[in-house]
């Protein structure tokens, strides 16, 4: 199987994934997006490294990983506690901090 | 014997500096320290003129070096004093002179509070006045230049709280000033063409410098004294100077610093010999100014005006003739002393009768004078005779001269010349005749002043006649003196040179002649004036009567040309400069704030339109990249 | 290593401002003067220091004297060296003399309202402190002769300055004058900013040129200035001609700024309108001399070529601002903005003799930039002791003070002629030295500002005739006299007015050398006198006499 099928369908996951960003306002769904802009961006490493016949594309891929796993657990609590707060998960009503 | 030179113009200066910083202590005697200071002065003039005189006629100059005072690579400037025969003839008529009116001035200005600080700056003038004359350089002349129109300045506004001698003192000030500018153009051009301004290395190389520099120079020189000397078109300030107290108008502006002027051209003899087309523009300023006193002179009223216009007039003599070169620099000077001599009396005879009249000035309110002030009516008379040239006294002598002279220029330029100073004569005796009626003769038509007090004409104290009898025996006698066996001529013959020129007349005709045009004059006068009673308020006048009442219009035409649009001019900078030149900054700040809040407002807030922006400059970053590759 | 004179001199008024600034707020009327009196004490210190620097001067000596030099920043050839030359010495004293008499001067002006408020409880502190700053960082501009330490000194000025102008002014104006001086405070250091921004990129410039030379010790670059002009002038830095203007464009805007030069004159009628006479003083007298000073040691020294090429755009620029200044001094209605715009006339005096290039114009430019600060001083503050008594600055509202007060009156004039050039006093000579200058090379362009001392005689005296004569307005009736703290200030100034205009050569011998040396550095010698004269002694009368008998 060509390569770069899987560059085609990580090309269209990251489209997906700016379009709901840009798109929608709930706060979770907006998160869920970046997570499937991440791994869309994960797709294409892993491809390269194939490609490409070394193992640093899927090393990045798993640090990548990491740091979404991390984003995660931070942006959820934030998201909760803004919930809890507000009663509202769109990311239009927090604007305390603009001026 | 030469370290008595700076002594000249030390007294005055030590005493100027104790009574203007003194304060109210010497208010009791410090008019009388101002005496002595110039007293000691002229003292010290008497010695230095003897032992001169005890000298053969090469040595009579005499120099002193005091210090360097601006050395800058080859500019040297040096305080040092030069004592010949021209400037010892200065120091004794400025000293002489001065004295006599500071002894004058105790009982004029007695009632004065600030009698103390008009006697420092009388001091004061005399030191920059004897600083001018003894200097020998043309910078430190200038300081003295500059010094005696400070002095100027001060004593026409001594009574500062008028208005009018405010605007007076400011109008004098400022009209020197422009003469000044051609002073230092004079020197700037001369360290420029010389590498010196002092008087013996620029006479000793003049003949080396083209005729055209040298005649730039000489023209320079001549816009100074016309400032200083009152001459058109720089004379529209000496009319005004009037406003300051009467013994300052003797001594500043009739006897001593307006004839400055004329120093200064005798002393730079050595350019305008070779200049004789700045020499042709001297002449022509004399003429005109001669004339142009003289019909101001005329139709004033004021008694102390028509002195002034007098003055201009025969300072107008005295150019003239210094501008005809050697024939006429002797005659320049003996006409300025013996000038010196009865201007000054008129003047103080003028302030004794303003002393005796509550300060009225107005000549048609004055009137039979002659038996109330009899002493103020001979000295004025001796003084009136002197001028109009009656024979035998000082204005004969000298004026006569100069019209010998004027003709002496010989084609027709001495016609011409000699025709105007003919002429000058008659109208001098025509309105000095004027003056002497409406004063001292006719009936009464004195008028009661603001506080509707009459006039009690009485004779000023002695401390004031005293002084005005001696001018009186001056103007006289030292006419005569000087003229005996060419006296004065061989006197100052070194200095100034002289040749005798070819007149197309005899001596006696001219001196026929003049007498002829000064009697016409005279008896002129006495039709309009002496024959019918003088109406207390002025006719209407022809059409040149009110343009000399006027100043022949010298004020308004200076108003139209030069300070209107100055005031145009200077109030359109001021609106360009806070709305041109700081509006263009002001603009330029106030764009860059009102784009500077348009593009705020792109900062709304959404991260979603944060994040459309970076994914756009993304995309446009890819598409160019693989573009480029592809070219 | 002896004793480091220069260094003391210049740390001993920032010491004082540290000390001013922290001692304790007032409680009483009596530690309400500690500041002052302080304050005062160091400074005064400063001119014991600075009159025994000049002292120590020699002129016949070398260039810099009294060197001193300490490695600062090493990678960038930075070091902080301090010496003076003949001109620096003297505008070192200048400094020195006038920021005691500006601070006996100011004694009340920065009195607060209420000594118990918030800003109150410390502003006489920060008022005197700052004065010290001020000193501290001209003395280091004068002294430097390291580019980067004087453009550090020549920017850092700036913030002392922007807050005098801006914290303390008349207290009369109200709201309206409280912006009106935020306003003037902005501008100022706007202004200044942009021109030391400009400077900044040629500093780079000029050190990666330096670095291409390898004029550093380390074969790097250097901001030694004595190195570099010694380098420019023997030929082994040579600039690329367009890169030298560019160069001498950079250094010449900032100092054209600060000095400051036609167009870029319009913040110091602001700055010094709105802000204290004492202020006023510390902007014209001191630090704008900076920037003169700057174009002789500097534009001159480093960038020679550059600097004939501009001379003549230069000479029309600052004759344009005489003229220009005086103009518009004439036109003023408000007695601090006659005596700013009055100073920008005179400004281009002192740039025009700098770049006429002759011994003449140059020294005559160092003595006008002594006289000038003597000058304007004895005018502003006494124009400042007349302004608090009145609570205006509007000539209008003044009318026959001489009447009833004398001595301010007299002072006042003798100021006022001091500005018109008298002769006799001070500025004449270096006025007149500067015509000359200017008139050997350039003629015309000496003629055109010969206008300008008519038009000095015109705004002086209109101003004297409307504040002092006249009948006594009602207003200025019950004015008092000069007090015995106002005479203190203004008799020294007026002393040394009389001095200097009598006798200069002292100082002229000091400015003479170091003039020349710049001359040299030029590459520029006085043009020749036509025809001289053979006998340039005092007087020489058998000359007369060859000449008398042709006359015959």
């Amino acid at each position: 199987m060509n390569p770069v099928n899987y560059l085609y369908l990580s090309a269209l996951l990251f489209t997906i994934g700016a379009s709901g960003v840009l798109i929608r306002r709930n706060a979770i769904v907006l998160f869920m997006c970046v997570e499937l802009m991440l791994n869309a961006a994960n797709l294409a490493l892993v491809t390269f490294s194939r490609l490409h016949g070394n193992l640093d594309g899927q090393i990045i891929a798993f640090f990548t990983m990491v740091v979404a796993a991390a984003e995660v657990v931070v942006g959820l609590a934030i998201i909760v506690s803004i919930f809890r707060t507000r009663h509202s998960a769109s990311v239009d009503d927090t604007n305390l901090m603009k001026l | 014997m030469n370290a008595l030179i700076p002594v000249l113009v030390a007294a005055p200066l030590a005493g100027a500096a104790l009574l203007l910083l003194g304060g109210r202590r010497l208010d009791a005697f410090g008019h009388w320290l101002g005496v002595v200071a110039s007293t000691a002065s002229f003292v010290a003039g008497a010695v230095l003129f003897f032992d001169m005189l005890g000298r053969s006629t090469a040595d009579r100059p005499v120099h002193q070096h005091l210090f360097s005072w601006v050395p800058v690579g080859g500019f040297r400037a040096d305080v040092g004093f030069q004592l010949d025969q021209l400037s010892i003839t200065f120091v004794l008529l400025i000293t002489g002179v001065g004295s006599l009116i500071h002894l004058y001035s105790v009982g004029y200005m007695a009632h004065d509070e600030r009698r103390r600080r008009f006697f420092g700056y009388l001091n004061l003038f005399l030191a920059a006045m004897l600083l001018l004359v003894l200097a020998d350089n043309y910078l430190l002349l200038y300081v003295g230049w500059e010094g005696v129109g400070l002095a100027s300045y001060l004593l026409i506004g001594f009574w500062q709280h008028k208005p009018s001698a405010a605007t007076a003192a400011k109008k004098a000030f400022l009209v020197n000033r422009v003469g000044d500018v051609g002073l230092s153009i004079a020197i700037m051009l001369m360290f420029t063409q010389f590498g010196s301004f002092a008087f013996g290395p620029v006479f000793g190389t003049a003949h080396t410098a083209s005729e055209g520099k040298l005649t730039a120079i000489g023209l320079m020189l001549l816009l100074a004294a016309c400032g200083k000397s009152a001459q058109v078109p720089l004379q529209s300030w000496l009319g005004d100077a009037m406003e300051g107290p009467t013994p300052v108008s003797a001594l500043i502006h009739a006897a001593t610093m307006v004839t400055a002027g004329v120093y200064l051209i005798t002393r730079s003899a050595a350019i305008f010999n070779l200049a004789p087309d700045a020499q042709l523009v001297v002449v022509c300023v004399g003429a005109v100014t001669l004339m142009f006193g003289a019909i101001v002179g005329c139709a004033k009223d004021d008694i102390k005006k028509a002195l002034a216009g007098s003055t201009m007039s025969q300072i107008g003599y005295m150019v003239l003739a210094a501008g005809l070169g050697p024939i006429g620099y002797a005659f320049a000077i003996m006409h300025l002393v013996t000038h010196g001599f009865f201007k000054a009396g008129l003047f103080l005879g003028a302030g004794s009768v303003m002393h005796g009249m509550d300060d009225e000035v107005n000549m048609r309110h004055y009137g039979g004078l002659r038996k109330y002030m009899p002493v103020t009516f001979v000295t004025f008379g001796l003084g009136y005779l002197a001028i109009i040239g009656f024979p035998g006294l000082s204005g004969f002598w000298s004026k006569d001269r100069i019209i010998e002279a004027a003709f002496a220029k010989g084609g027709t330029e001495g016609w011409i010349l000699g025709g105007v100073a003919l002429l000058g004569a008659a109208i001098t005796a025509f309105y000095m005749t004027r003056v002497m009626i409406m004063t001292f003769f006719g009936e009464k038509r004195w008028q009661p002043n603001a506080e509707g007090h009459e006039p009690h004409p009485h004779e000023s104290p002695s401390v004031m006649t005293l002084p005005m009898v001696v001018l009186a025996i001056g103007s006289v006698f030292a006419g005569g003196l000087f003229a005996l066996n060419n006296a004065f001529l061989h006197w100052l013959e070194p200095i100034t040179g002289h040749s005798e020129g070819n007149a197309p007349l005899g001596s006696l005709t001219i001196s026929g002649l003049t007498l002829l045009c000064v009697a016409v004059g005279v008896a002129w006068s006495w039709a309009v004036y002496g024959r019918q009673p003088v109406p207390a308020v002025a006719p209407v006048g022809s059409a040149l009567t009110r343009a000399a009442r006027r100043d022949l219009l010298q004020d308004d035409f200076n108003h139209a040309v030069l300070v209107r649009p100055g005031e145009y001019l200077t109030r359109g900078l001021v609106y360009g400069d806070t709305k041109g030149l700081d509006g263009f900054v002001n603009g330029l700040a106030a764009t860059i704030g009102g784009l500077s809040s348009r593009m705020r407002r792109m900062q709304n807030g959404f991260v979603r339109s944060y994040a459309l922006s970076m994914f756009g400059g993304a995309a446009v970053l890819v598409a160019t990249t693989l573009l480029m590759r592809s070219v | 290593m002896s004793f480091p004179l220069l260094t003391v001199t210049a740390a001993v008024p920032a010491v004082g401002a540290v000390v001013t600034a922290a001692l304790p707020a007032a409680t009483s009327a009596a530690t309400r003067r500690t500041p002052k009196t302080v304050a005062l004490a160091f400074s005064a210190v400063t001119l014991v220091l600075a009159a025994v620097m000049t002292a120590r001067f020699d002129p016949g000596g070398k260039r810099y004297q009294l060197t001193e030099s300490y490695t600062w920043i090493k990678s960038f050839g930075i070091s902080f060296s301090l010496g003076v030359d003949g001109i620096g010495v003297v505008l070192a004293l200048l400094t020195a003399v006038l920021v005691p008499l500006v601070m006996l001067a100011s004694w009340g002006d920065a009195d607060p309202e209420d000594p118990h408020s918030f800003e109150g409880r410390r502003r006489t502190q920060g008022f005197f402190a700052l004065i010290l700053a001020v000193e501290a960082m001209v003395l280091v501009s004068f002294l430097s002769t390291d580019v980067f330490l004087f453009y550090v000194f020549f920017e850092a000025m700036l913030i002392p300055m922007y807050f005098l102008i801006g914290g303390f002014g008349d207290r009369a104006g109200g709201p309206e004058a409280a912006r009106q001086r935020s306003y003037a405070a902005v501008k100022f250091l706007l202004y200044n900013l942009v021109g030391g921004l400009v400077m900044l990129a040629a500093v780079i410039g000029l050190y990666m040129l330096t670095a291409r030379a390898h004029l550093g010790s380390g074969g790097g670059g250097t901001f030694d200035l004595a190195t570099i002009t010694n380098a420019v002038s023997s030929g082994k830095l040579s600039y690329a001609p367009a890169a030298e203007k560019a160069l001498f464009l950079g250094f010449f805007f900032a100092f054209a700024v600060k000095a400051p030069l036609w167009p870029l004159h319009t913040w110091l009628p602001n700055a010094m309108g709105e802000s204290t006479a004492g202020t006023a003083v510390l902007i014209t007298a001191v630090v704008d001399k900076v920037g003169t000073f700057a174009m002789l040691r500097f534009c001159l020294g480093l960038f020679p070529d550059a600097s004939r090429y501009f001379a003549p755009a230069i000479l029309v620029l600052s004759v344009v601002g005489i003229i220009y200044g005086a103009l518009l001094a004439v036109g003023q209605k408000d007695i601090k903005r006659l005596i700013a715009y009055a100073s920008i006339s005179h400004f281009g005096f002192i740039i025009m003799g700098i770049f006429a290039m002759t011994t003449q114009g140059q020294s005559g430019a160092t003595l006008y930039m002594v006289n000038h600060g003597i000058s304007t001083a004895a005018l502003m503050l006494v124009a400042g002791f007349l302004i608090s008594r009145r609570g205006s600055r509007l000539i209008a509202d003044f009318g026959g003070v001489q009447k009833v007060a004398p001595v301010l009156a007299g002072t006042f004039l003798v100021g006022g002629l001091a500005t018109l050039s008298l002769p006799g006093l001070a500025p004449f000579v270096s006025e007149f030295l500067v015509l000359v200058g200017t008139f050997t090379r350039y003629p015309a362009i000496g003629i055109v500002a010969t206008v300008g001392i008519v038009l000095a005689a015109l705004y002086v005296l209109v101003l004297y005739q409307r504040t002092m004569t006249g009948p006594v307005k009602e207003s200025v009736s019950k004015m008092p006299d000069l007090r015995v703290r106002e005479v203190a200030v203004v008799a020294p100034l007026i002393a040394l007015l009389l001095l200097l205009g009598i006798y200069p050569k002292p100082v002229a011998d000091i400015v003479n050398p170091a003039v020349t040396a710049t001359m040299a550095d030029v590459h520029r010698t006085d043009s020749k006198p036509a025809h001289p004269a053979a006998d340039q002694s005092w007087f020489s009368y058998t000359s007369l006499d060859s000449h008398g008998g042709e006359a015959k």
